[in-house]
């Protein structure tokens, strides 16, 4: 059904429909209206839902690590001071492999504090192994927010989702969107099935020590699982296409870009502005595109590349800064086009105390003379790295 | 793609750490003992065996070699000597 709502009700009305068991949040600006809603109808009890109360965002976090670990389907949201405040937490969930969905209103960082958007807070979370993905406008943060759990509780997935929305922008802006049906929420995503549970007939210990014999390893399998996502998150889109009848999640989307001569990047909610500029300059008969980034992690590298194909100039909006650098989006969009370049190879070695010696650097050396990779693990052990979780 | 990363309850015992001992092991004499147990119970690593007189034993495999058993033992039945020996 179609109801004009504003973004942060249609999020909160898309997690009751996904009927999480565990809900905590603490409120912070722009994200408060998600959760106050969320709150009403626990307390309505429109939702069998526990919602926890407590102090800090560090401490939400923590609530919804240790129900999900139950096997539990939890909710969590945020913005901002609150998200680094979690971040401590927010690297074991991925860690751990907890397929939490929280959302973040995206909003600057402090200092100078500011409550307005842009999308610093996620960025700078990037490496944290969480899957990121932005809405452009309040149907895709509610359409991606169901869909996201459909991503991390795949059993061969099996990490959290942060979906973005832009703060205010979306948060607070009221906009028509297409309510799904109960029965099709329920048909798209069945009930949460955890392969692994903290449970006292079958006890087992969560977040363990992960000594140099394992921890390069468990990244790894964060990384492999991440990359192996660019099929899986079309895949969930087109599922998401045939049941409600409207376009699903993808890794990017392009915007009269097949003959688009000057390509912009840019991800959420700006890309609808930049779609009416470019409306008005295909009018005059520029030939001008965008390429939306949806998923930032993983990052789509082939998808953009063969999207930005045919395009002489690039021009990517970040609407973050990586101090010191220049936007990230920028850095990353510009990686994409250095896989053609022989200079270079990149190397991943030593995480967690893995012994690095001669003999790795001289197989780095080795491997430089075959192939250019771009993420290479040295000294991996094959044989700890398994399709289907293990003890 | 997924590495280790639970455990089942128990199985520190497969670590055995007591490689991590670096100058004295405990020696029982088992010649005085009146198995008072005092050493099993303050033993921080839980790795002391025994019930009756004259029966208890340190596994080296978990001991660090703290020496806790031979200051509590009040018949000065356990003595600390070099690893080699």
């Amino acid at each position: 059904m179609r109801e004009f709502i504003e973004g942060s009700y249609a999020v909160a009305r898309a997690v009751k429909l996904c009927k999480p068991g565990v809900i905590s949040a603490y409120p912070i600006t722009p994200q408060t209206h998600i959760v106050e809603r969320l709150a009403d109808f626990v307390a309505n009890k429109e939702i069998n839902c526990q919602f926890v109360n407590v102090e800090s965002e560090h401490s939400a976090a923590s609530v919804v690590l240790g129900a999900c670990a139950t096997g539990v389907r939890v909710f969590t949201a945020t913005s901002s001071q609150g998200l680094i405040y979690m971040s401590e937490v927010l690297f074991n969930i991925a860690g751990m492999r907890l397929p939490i969905v929280m959302v973040n209103a995206n909003r600057a960082l402090s200092a100078p504090i500011n409550i307005w958007n842009d999308q610093q807070d996620a960025i700078s979370l990037r490496d944290s192994g969480w899957i990121q993905v932005y809405a452009e406008n309040n149907q895709d943060a509610l359409d991606y927010t169901i869909q996201a759990y459909r991503i991390a509780e795949n059993h061969k997935v099996m990490l959290p989702v942060m979906v973005n929305m832009d703060g205010f922008i979306l948060t607070h802006g009221m906009e028509t969107v297409d309510m799904p049906e109960q029965n099709l929420v329920d048909k798209f995503l069945p009930a949460y099935n955890a392969p692994y549970k903290l449970d006292v007939e079958n006890p087992m210990s969560f977040g363990l020590l992960g000594d140099p014999s394992i921890y390069l390893e468990a990244r790894y399998a964060v990384q492999k699982t991440l990359e192996d996502l660019v099929t899986l998150i079309p895949a969930v889109g087109r599922d998401f296409n045939s049941v409600f009848g409207r376009k699903g999640i993808d890794l990017v989307e392009g915007y009269r870009l097949e003959d688009a001569k000057v390509a912009i990047v840019a991800m959420g909610s700006v890309c609808g502005t930049i779609k009416d500029y470019i409306d008005q300059e295909r009018e005059k008969g520029k030939q001008i595109g965008l390429l939306k980034v949806i998923t930032y992690r993983p990052f789509p590298k082939e998808e953009i590349a063969k999207a930005l194909e045919n395009a002489s100039k690039v021009l990517v909006l970040d609407k973050a800064i990586s101090l010191g650098n220049e936007g990230p989006l920028f850095t990353e969009v510009k990686s994409v086009f250095s896989a053609k370049s022989p200079k270079v190879s990149g190397f991943v070695a030593g995480l967690g105390g893995r012994d690095i010696t001669l003999e790795t650097i001289k197989e780095m050396v080795n491997i430089s003379k075959k192939e250019q990779p771009r993420c290479k693990f040295l000294n991996l052990k094959q044989e700890l790295l398994k399709e289907e979780f293990y003890v | 793609m997924f590495a280790p990363l639970l455990g089942k309850p128990g199985s520190s015992k497969n670590n055995k750490t007591g490689s991590w001992r670096s100058f004295l092991k405990p020696k029982y004499l088992q010649k005085n003992c009146i198995a008072c147990g005092l050493c099993k119970l303050i033993c921080p690593e839980s790795c002391i065996e025994g019930k009756e007189k004259n029966t208890f034993r340190a596994d080296l495999a978990y001991c660090k070699g703290c020496g806790l058993c031979s200051q509590i033992c009040p018949k000065k039945d356990i003595e600390m000597i070099k690893e080699q020996e």
